[in-house]
């Protein structure tokens, strides 16, 4: 009865905990600007199907693709036994759904295969990081926390399944011995090669057996609430990331409303402007940018897909498609901390740009559209260095001297080189 | 890469410039004539002012001529899209042009464009639209391999790229940015020629280090420039060509066959003069 109560308590307050920093996130996310992505909803659904529910751009690297696949599956079929679990614990019951019967022991047993498979991909994912040292996963931003927590993320998972396994062992051993309680119930197809390792006392089974238990479940809270400080938030974000991604041509950048507005105004002097431009040109920070740049970032998991296909991190510049979104979410996260202590209207005197991402960041990019096709999830760092170039560009006009050269040649020549538009129908002379 | 090279351009003396059989009609011309073209010839800055783009505007013309498609240009009435001018961030000045265009391809009352440019290409096909200029709007490599697949053109009466090794580098604007990656590979293979793909090909290619504004200004400092590390790619299949589709990939690539001293053995070709060249237009 005190477990059962215990139970309760860790379920409402992970779930609470959980529902609170949640809220944070979603206010923080809406700290963007608002942005139009409700519509095509069939095409949306169709590209969260394919991108997020289908791994489809997780294919084009087959070994981390199987890998990830494995624990992808595993998150969301052992996900189904947290179910039982939840029950057990709130009815002190013991496998509730053993009434299931034959389809039981089949779901149990493709748990504990599933669970193995997971074990043994983290183990791998923890070699390829600390041991072989993936080019992918290091890089300036990767350094302290980021890979603090993906190890985290890697061990926690190790320990989890452990514990699952651990439990189905003690569970079964003490099933074979008729224990009251632990009716008979399930497949082990794993565990049950861990029996040998456990002791043969019937009290020692049981400690060992609720210890798993309760360190699996307990856990699982920790883990959920872990999410929101971490990359792994990932396995939750890349649902509505892919929903609400770009529909349009990667090459189409959009165009600014205000902008058209005022250049309409320039061209023809009668036209009044059906609604007044307010706000400033670009972003500079953070609440600049769109609610969709922001959940971007809350969405990266830092996998660096991205950055190992810019041509210009390719060639040793300092841009870092991954470091552009986790600057974003770096910042984002200093803001609302800002507001939970000091008021929505507090001023740090900071901003993403220069605070956190460089000039020579932004101007190293080719716009080559190469992160966003790489990204497993439909992340476009491209928008936001767009955003903070036009800033640069329209609010402070500053950008590199022969940017300035090619715009003014544009303003004066309508074409980027210094050469009159009398001239350019020279090259069909001759004919 | 030192100073200003990948931006130099010159205009080329009247006299050196090849003749033309033909005369290349202008949309004011054919509007005088009281006629109105199939398809309108957008050329671009670089088919306009830079001299080894302007051989590939002549050599689009040629294909155009040569299959009797009735097409005009713009000519001195055409401007910059304002393709560099929106990915460096100055969206002002990106919509004065882009209206300006608008307005003037709306009065000719364009239905059908080709570029021969796919940053041009991009541009007026996904970002005129929102500014009231709606076109038909094709690469000029869509429209060779319209006119293969019509059988207009062939790969006959030119030079003969049989048994000749070549390989394409899928421009961004034309591949990732608007998923054209078939027609250019088409042009190539009526050629009987041995296609190579470089290991980074269509969704995955790499940049030519151009876009974005790059191809106007010097790259920020790091260990190796862009085109370089493209050029060192496509070496390593030791072909004879290769294969463009955009001027500014044509300026990066040429300059990095430079620089690894291999234009003896390699040519940087666009499309259209390879497909003028089998056809010994």
């Amino acid at each position: 009865m005190i477990s059962q109560i215990l139970f309760i308590i860790l379920a409402i307050t992970g779930t609470a905990l959980f529902t609170y920093n949640v809220r944070k996130v979603i206010r923080n996310i809406k700290l963007g600007k608002a942005t139009n992505r409700s519509d095509k909803p069939q095409e949306r659904l169709i590209t969260m199907l394919k991108v997020a529910f289908g791994q489809t751009k997780m294919a084009v690297r087959p070994v981390p693709f199987l890998l990830h696949l494995v624990v992808y599956l595993g998150f969301v079929i052992i996900n189904l036994e947290v179910l039982e679990i939840i029950i057990d614990g709130v009815f002190g019951t013991h496998r509730v759904f053993v009434g299931l019967g034959g389809f039981y022991n089949f779901l149990i047993g493709s748990f504990e295969l599933l669970a193995a498979g997971v074990w043994l991909a983290c183990a791998v994912f923890l070699i390829r990081r600390n041991i072989l040292k993936l080019k992918r996963f290091s890089g300036v931003e990767m350094k302290s926390w980021p890979k603090s927590d993906a190890n985290l993320i890697l061990i926690t998972e190790i320990l989890l399944m452990s514990a699952f396994l651990m439990m189905n062992a003690a569970d079964a051993k003490l099933q074979a011995l008729s224990v009251a309680h632990y009716t008979p119930a399930g497949a082990f197809p794993v565990s049950t090669w861990l029996q040998s390792l456990l002791p043969n006392q019937v009290s020692s089974l049981i400690f060992i057996e609720r210890f798993c238990w309760w360190f699996h479940i307990i856990g699982i809270f920790g883990f959920l609430n872990y999410l929101p400080y971490s990359k792994h938030f990932h396995i939750m974000l890349a649902f509505p990331n892919t929903y609400f991604s770009k529909l349009q041509p990667k090459g189409e950048f959009s165009n600014m409303a205000s902008v058209t507005n005022e250049v309409k105004a320039m061209l023809d002097p009668s036209f009044a402007p059906t609604q007044t431009t307010s706000g400033k040109f670009g972003a500079k920070d953070i609440n600049d940018l769109t609610w969709v740049n922001l959940l971007n970032a809350y969405t990266c998991t830092e996998c660096g897909r991205c950055t190992s296909v810019c041509p210009a991190n390719l060639t040793g510049k300092l841009l870092s498609p991954r470091k552009i979104m986790m600057d974003t979410r770096d910042r984002m996260e200093e803001v609302g901390k800002n507001i939970d202590q000091h008021g929505a209207d507090h001023q740090d005197g900071k901003s993403l740009l220069d605070d956190y991402i460089s000039r020579e960041e932004i101007w190293a990019c080719t716009s080559c559209n190469a992160c966003t096709e790489a990204c497993p999830v439909n992340i476009d760092p491209l928008e936001i260095i767009t955003e903070l170039r036009r800033y640069a560009v329209m609010e402070e006009s500053v950008a590199p001297a022969s940017i300035n050269a090619m715009l003014g040649n544009i303003e004066n020549n309508g074409a980027p080189w210094k050469y009159s538009p009398a001239d350019r129908f020279n090259w069909s002379e001759g004919s | 890469m030192q100073g200003n090279e990948r931006s130099t351009i010159h205009i080329t003396p009247n006299a050196i410039l090849k003749e033309m059989e033909f005369k290349v009609p202008t949309m004011a011309e054919l509007v005088a004539a009281g006629e109105e073209p199939e398809i309108l010839f957008w050329v671009g800055c670089a088919g306009s002012y830079d001299e080894r783009a302007q051989k590939i505007t002549r050599d689009i013309c040629k294909i155009l001529h040569h299959v009797g498609l009735k097409y005009a240009v713009l000519g001195t009435e055409e401007s910059c899209t304002g393709d560099p001018a929106k990915r460096a961030g100055n969206e002002f000045l990106f919509q004065m042009q882009a209206m300006t265009n608008i307005e003037v391809l709306n009065a000719y009352n364009i239905k059908k464009i080709v570029t021969g440019c796919p940053h041009c290409f991009n541009t007026i096909k996904n970002e005129y639209p929102g500014l009231g200029g709606t076109y038909e709007v094709i690469h000029h490599s869509q429209l060779i391999q319209d006119l293969i697949n019509q059988g207009k053109l062939k790969a006959e009466g030119g030079e003969s790229f049989k048994g000749k090794k070549i390989t394409y580098h899928d421009p961004c604007y034309l591949g990732r940015a608007n998923g054209v990656y078939e027609a250019p590979r088409k042009a190539l293979e009526v050629l009987d020629a041995e296609l190579v793909e470089m290991k980074r090909c269509k969704a995955n290619g790499l940049c030519c280090g151009a876009g974005g504004a790059q191809m106007f200004k010097e790259p920020e400092k790091g260990d190796k420039d862009i085109n370089i590390e493209r050029v060192e790619e496509a070496l390593l299949i030791e072909p004879h060509f290769i294969a463009a589709g955009c001027p500014f990939c044509m300026t990066m690539l040429n300059d990095g066959v430079k620089l690894k001293d291999k234009e003896q053995e390699v040519k940087v070709l666009d499309i259209a003069e390879i497909t003028v060249r089998a056809n010994g237009l």
